[in-house]
């Protein structure tokens, strides 16, 4: 009996001690989120959305930034989706257990955590050293570079949870290979692969630091993929080390738009994610 | 083990398997293997769990192909024309013989497009034509009359068995001349598996067929050709009836009667 009072008090003190963990994780979470509400909600206007990017002093939006951020962002994805998407499917279906696929999963784990700087670095060297000045496509190149490891490990996660049977049905049907691939696994994968999209998407649209080296900042609205283009992350860097009130504020309402629209890609990413295993 | 075939009666042979030998890796899972599918008729694989049984069936369709390191030697003669042979198309053998897996396993698509995926790997049809045949592979499963007015909704939205006959539909669309069965009716009720064993002997009108079980009354009820397998060797191999009753090995007999397996 003494032993199971004992349980009871080990059982209740460890509940508590989870309670408090997650309480505190919680505290910071609601602490963070409700400063950036506060401090973004009072900067928020409709002319943050058509104004550009203010000298200090002056009244001013951040129209170029978003549209910076939303053209390199769709750039990146772009071009980073298929190159992940065709070796997470080569990784799930064709090497799964050769050299080669060990060798890309274990580059692609790095990659994946992989600091953003040194992809930023990466593709100073490559693109904006040799053309001599800083342009948004090199920053979507830098973002694509990131995009590829999510997509990847998301694409050949989620073709792996593919039951074989399904394959092997319709292997016995006499599809070959390519369409067994295309037209059944990618299918019933299909959920989680645009979750893996929508979260390399959420992922980059915060990335600042590969940004920093590569697209640099504009002042102005720019839609020249050869230019230096401005972007939210990197606006809302040099905003909010700046000495200028207004500056600041607009740097706060710049995180607030950016942690809107990746709270909104991960609820959507999760209620695809949830639809998938509801329908098995 | 040739000595032990009883066929009174010759029947034209449809696949005729001689001498297979199959290797998982190292280990050898088929022990030269030979006897005949009889055209237009069942034959039941039977034996214990890791006789080797699947493995038969797996080479008939060669679905051993997509792994690596899966190996078999000898003949499997289709119409004379040898499967194991290299060079052959395994996607146009596949064609020819169809195969029904022992859980359902439908794809995820709609009741419609389960079975127009397998037509139109084989053939472009107008739609007009496709939904005729949508209908014959369905009626041909049993299935029509519950399904006609859901067509087109998800195919994993079926009962377990419901979704076994739109796997027979489907496979019986791309009209093939043999089908393989695996444990067909081993998820399933009783009432399905009825229904399935019902559908099996209205099949065997049209196509060869091979059914591996466990369930020996199964073999009893739905086979014309029963194969023992023990081990990786074919033991014994007869019409249904001799092996049930007078079984020549005394393996057999012990098996039959439930005396070990």
């Amino acid at each position: 009996m003494s032993l199971y009072e004992t349980r009871r008090k080990n059982n209740a003190i460890a509940t508590g001690l989870a309670w408090l963990a997650a309480g505190f994780g919680l505290l910071w979470l609601t602490l963070i989120l409700g400063t950036l509400v506060y401090e973004g909600g009072r900067g928020l206007s409709p002319t943050v959305f058509t104004q550009m990017t203010p000298p200090p002093g002056s009244t001013g939006g951040l129209a170029n930034a978003i549209a910076g951020s939303l053209l390199m962002s769709a750039i990146g994805v772009a071009i980073g989706t298929p190159l992940g998407m065709l070796a997470g499917t080569y990784l799930a279906e064709y090497g799964r257990h050769t050299k080669l696929a060990m060798i890309v999963r274990f580059i692609n784990d790095i990659l994946l955590s992989a600091p953003s700087i040194v992809i930023g670095l990466f593709v100073y060297e490559i693109l904006v050293h040799p053309m001599g000045h800083f342009s948004a496509i090199s920053g979507a190149v830098a973002l694509s570079l990131l995009v590829v490891p999510v997509v990847l490990r998301t694409t050949e996660d989620m073709l792996l949870l593919v039951p074989g049977s399904m394959r092997e049905a319709a292997s016995a049907l006499g599809a070959p290979r390519a369409m067994v691939i295309g037209k059944i696994a990618y299918r019933a994968a299909k959920a989680g692969l645009i979750t893996g999209v929508l979260l390399a998407v959420a992922r980059v649209s915060g990335e600042t630091a590969p940004l920093l080296f590569t697209a640099l900042n504009n002042q102005f609205w720019s839609s020249n993929l050869n230019a230096p283009m401005a972007s939210l992350p990197v606006v809302i860097f040099q905003f909010a080390l700046s000495p200028y009130k207004d500056w600041q504020q607009l740097a706060w309402t710049g995180a607030l738009l950016i942690t809107c629209a990746v709270l909104t890609l991960s609820i959507v990413a999760r209620t695809l994610g949830a639809g998938r295993r509801k329908s098995r | 083990m040739t000595n032990a075939f009883n066929v009174t009666k010759p029947h034209p042979v449809k696949v005729s398997v001689r001498g297979l030998n199959f290797y998982y890796g190292s280990s050898h899972a088929l022990k030269s293997v030979s006897l005949p599918l009889n055209e237009n008729k069942v034959t039941a694989f039977i034996g214990p769990s890791g006789c080797g049984k699947s493995t038969l069936l797996r080479v008939l369709n060669r679905m051993y192909d997509l792994y690596p390191g899966h190996r078999a030697e000898g003949e499997v003669l289709l119409d004379g024309e040898n499967i194991l042979d290299p060079a052959i198309d395994v996607n146009a053998l596949r064609a020819r013989v169809g195969m029904v897996f022992q859980k359902p396993t439908p794809f995820p698509m709609s009741i419609y497009d389960n079975i127009a995926f397998g037509i139109k790997l084989y053939e472009k049809l107008p739609v007009a034509e496709l939904d005729v045949r949508v209908e014959q592979a369905l009626r041909g499963a049993a299935l029509w009359d519950e399904v006609k007015d859901k067509l087109h909704t998800s195919g994993l939205g079926l009962s377990g068995g419901q979704q076994q006959r739109l796997c027979i539909a489907r496979s019986v669309a791309v009209q093939p001349e043999v089908i393989l069965f695996d444990e067909p009716c081993s998820a399933l009720d009783p009432i399905s598996t009825a229904k399935v064993e019902e559908l099996i002997e209205e099949l065997a009108e049209e196509y060869t067929i091979a059914i591996v079980t466990h369930n020996m009354q199964q073999a009893v009820r739905v086979s014309d050709y029963t194969a023992f397998m023990y081990l990786g060797e074919l033991i014994e191999f007869g019409q249904t009836d001799d092996i049930f009753n007078k079984p020549a090995e005394k393996r057999t007999l012990d098996y039959i009667t439930g005396r070990f397996g």
